[in-house]
């Protein structure tokens, strides 16, 4: 097998490899059936098989990605702290099971929208570090020129429409993308993501609702992490089975923890999505950070409780030892390949700080696809003004 | 300062270029064989075309297929395009647009009706967060082809809640046009233009105006009619004062400009149009040939769309103003339900001659 194959399906691993590992990921392609650790809990609806399809290859693809959104997130904390990355950032460390499950289950024809958690989920799609690392810090290269931030990456060539910032508004445009895969018929789903916090949005019960009725491929994916920034679900949510609040809608509640279980749902999800309409599956996931960089986390929780997620329930951890025990690689292969990742994460953030601001002619472009040359103003109307082309 | 001395009569190169009809006189005196439309046929017929020339338009709203429009704008189009192309939306406007959105987000043309624009308030976070800025955050990613559209401004004896005009609200918001026909034609071309334009369009109605019959030419009838974006149009050309305003107000201004001219005084009325793009550029080379300004709008005086275009005038325009800007708009508080006091809440024309004159420094 080609190393080509795999990059088609995501540029995370970068060339040259060092050889041991190119040739473990490359060569060998054994299947393997997993079973996830947990079984699945359904709602309207049978869950799926807890054995998973799945293969050394992307054993080996979902540890390598997996630790470097990893080390990516924690890098970003360094430069939020070092005050290059200003303003919001929401970082997705501990997380990282769901968005590579995914991953490995659709493909860049279904859509994924999330809120502003959205780092990890870009690089899934198929982002570069490099254009995360610019954007953080608001350079030209970045995804979204400079323009967006940490809550507006996009990639729209793979199917990801974004990072957003109002909680709960990316549902119902989920919705939208996939009223609009249905109206192509393109023979694609959409994945919403969504918070615990943003769960009890009214617009989500409207998207539902018209999703249902319409029979839209919408899957809406609670990511549960237990806490809507510092309130705990059982102080926001009056049902906290978020699978079941679509009430007439099917559900299902995962192990966001486990990569595999997350596979498993997300390829049940698309199936059930394309033939019978919407279905809501809630992963039950766990973020070590708080929920933002102003947030330490610490004053809701526990510091037990967090070390405990990372001990017992780390998603890198299992598939670290899933790897081991399945004698894919040794250890010292494993952490030649972390010195890899922070070596390449390392290096993306070098050269995004080289990289240069947007020109000040920029303020003003992309605010319309046609301008018609109208006049737009700067703070002082009479110093800066521009044409909207 | 100076009074002005006009004769009286009409100037001939100076009339108006288009007679609009009032509601209350039938005046038959055009040409053999020109056509009227109403402004519901003609929103109709553009929304018709549009979907006829690109599948990817499509129409969502409530009550838009099956009941034929709350006002019949949408009338006839579910049979003719069928549940595909048109639908029912329950009661829900951040659900119903958010998904206008997002469809819009994946390649789709969605024209998104609210009942009213009053309704707009439960989605207003779509349209500006989710619409509006989209293009600009995703630095040219995610452009956002939808138009939202409906009745706005108060109707008659609606009362506080369903009485409001978002003009200023929308047209304050980079990244939205917002457009506001007042004719037929106007309503035709603008709203092809709507549908086709790339970025997402506000697009307010008037629900007194949908039954009234206006000239329509050959042209606008033309299924590749399209109005310009950010264009205002001189409804009448006059050299004492300008008239700016849009939407019913044009036609309150056109009477009032007869009312002024009986009197001597030469009114230009101009037609905005589109809100957003502003047309600073006609508004400013009026008021450099008139020297006198008079802004009319329905909607609350504070931080209004006349607001905007007396502080343009006043910036741009300064050393050519021999009066003060005038503001006619709606009164400062919720509309009232009572009809003397709904009337005495809304600008009439007599409001309008009263602060042309003042600009013409005549006393009554």
């Amino acid at each position: 097998m080609s190393l080509s194959r795999l990059s088609s399906r995501s540029n995370l691993i970068p060339r040259p490899l060092s050889a041991a590992i190119s040739r473990l990921i490359s060569t060998d392609t054994t299947p393997i059936t997993i079973e996830t650790s947990l079984p699945f809990t359904a709602h309207l609806c049978d869950p799926p098989s807890r054995s998973v399809e799945s293969s050394t290859q992307e054993l080996l693809t979902f540890f390598r990605t997996m630790a470097l959104m990893r080390r990516m997130e924690i890098a970003a904390d360094s430069l939020y702290k070092a005050k290059l990355i200003r303003g919001f950032c929401h970082l997705y460390d501990g997380q990282e099971a769901v968005a590579i499950g995914m991953e490995a289950a659709i493909t860049r024809k279904d859509a994924i929208i999330t809120a502003y958690r959205d780092h990890c989920i870009f690089l899934g799609r198929g982002g570069s570090l490099y254009e995360v690392f610019a954007e953080l810090m608001g350079r030209r290269d970045g995804c979204s020129r400079g323009k967006g931030g940490s809550m507006h990456f996009y990639k729209k060539d793979a199917s990801f429409y974004g990072g957003h910032g109002i909680v709960g508004a990316q549902v119902p445009l989920g919705c939208g993308i996939a009223f609009a895969q249905k109206y192509d018929k393109e023979e694609a789903v959409t994945f919403a993501m969504y918070g615990d916090g943003a769960a009890n949005q009214g617009q989500l019960f409207e998207a539902l609702n018209i999703s249902a009725l319409w029979d839209l491929p919408s899957i809406l994916v609670c990511e549960n992490n237990h806490y809507g920034m510092g309130t705990a679900e059982w102080r926001a949510a009056k049902s906290p089975s978020y699978y079941k609040r679509g009430d007439y809608v099917p559900g299902l509640k995962v192990d966001g923890m486990d990569a595999f279980a997350v596979k498993q749902a997300c390829k049940f999800a698309k199936e059930h999505a394309l033939k019978n309409g919407p279905i809501i599956l809630e992963m039950d996931t766990y973020r070590y950070h708080g929920h933002s960089m102003s947030d330490p986390g610490s004053t809701y929780r526990t510091r037990d409780e967090i070390s405990g997620v990372r001990q017992e329930r780390d998603p890198i951890e299992r598939i670290k030892k899933l790897v081991l025990s399945h004698d894919i690689a040794t250890e010292k292969e494993l952490k030649d390949m972390e010195k890899e990742i922070r070596k390449e994460v390392d290096d993306a953030i070098a050269k995004a700080k080289d990289c240069p601001m947007p020109e000040p002619s920029e303020l003003f472009t992309n605010v319309y696809v046609k301008g018609f040359g109208t006049e737009s103003f700067g703070p002082d109307r009479k110093e800066v003004k521009a044409a909207l082309p | 300062m100076w009074g002005i001395l006009r004769q009286r009569g009409i100037d001939g190169g100076g009339l108006s270029l288009r007679r609009t009809r009032s509601a209350s006189v039938s005046a038959r005196s055009y040409a053999a064989g020109s056509k009227e439309m109403t402004v519901r046929d003609a929103l109709n017929s553009a929304i018709d075309e549009e979907m006829s020339a690109d599948p990817k338009v499509f129409v969502m709203g409530e009550e838009v297929g099956q009941y034929q429009g709350a006002y019949k704008i949408t009338k006839g189009l579910l049979e003719k395009y069928g549940p595909e192309r048109v639908y029912d939306t329950p009661i829900t406007e951040a659900g119903f647009t958010g998904i206008g959105v997002g469809a819009a987000y994946a390649g789709l043309k969605p024209v998104v009706e609210f009942m009213t624009f009053n309704f707009s308030m439960q989605a207003i976070d779509h349209i500006i967060n989710s619409a509006a800025k989209s293009n600009y955050m995703s630095a040219g990613q995610i452009n956002v082809p939808i138009v939202f559209r409906g009745p706005n401004g108060a109707a008659a004896g609606v009362g506080a809640q369903h009485s409001q005009c978002y003009a200023a609200w929308y047209a304050s918001v980079p990244g939205l046009k917002v457009l506001a026909p007042y004719s037929a034609e106007d309503a035709r071309g603008l709203l092809k233009a709507a549908i086709r334009d790339p970025d997402p369009v506000v697009f307010l109605e008037n629900e007194l105006l949908y039954g009234e019959s206006f000239p329509i030419s050959e042209e606008a009838l033309d299924s590749s009619f399209c109005l310009p974006i950010g264009k205002a149009k001189i409804e009448r050309q006059g050299k004492d004062v300008t008239i700016v305003t849009f939407s019913k107000m044009v036609g309150f201004a056109l009477k009032a400009a007869e009312k002024l001219a009986e009197e001597g005084i030469s009114a230009e009325v101009i037609n905005l149009r589109s809100i957003r793009p502003l047309d600073r550029a006609t508004i400013n080379a009026s008021v450099r040939k008139t020297s006198r300004l008079v802004t009319v709008e329905e909607g609350f005086p504070q931080h209004g769309v006349c607001a905007e275009i007396c502080a343009s005038v006043v910036e741009e325009s300064f050393s050519y103003l021999d009066a003060p800007v005038e503001r006619i708009a709606g009164a400062d508080v919720p509309m009232p339900y009572a009809a003397n006091l709904e009337r005495l809440a809304l600008p009439q024309v007599e409001d309008i001659v009263r602060a042309a004159k003042r600009a013409c420094y005549r006393s009554k």
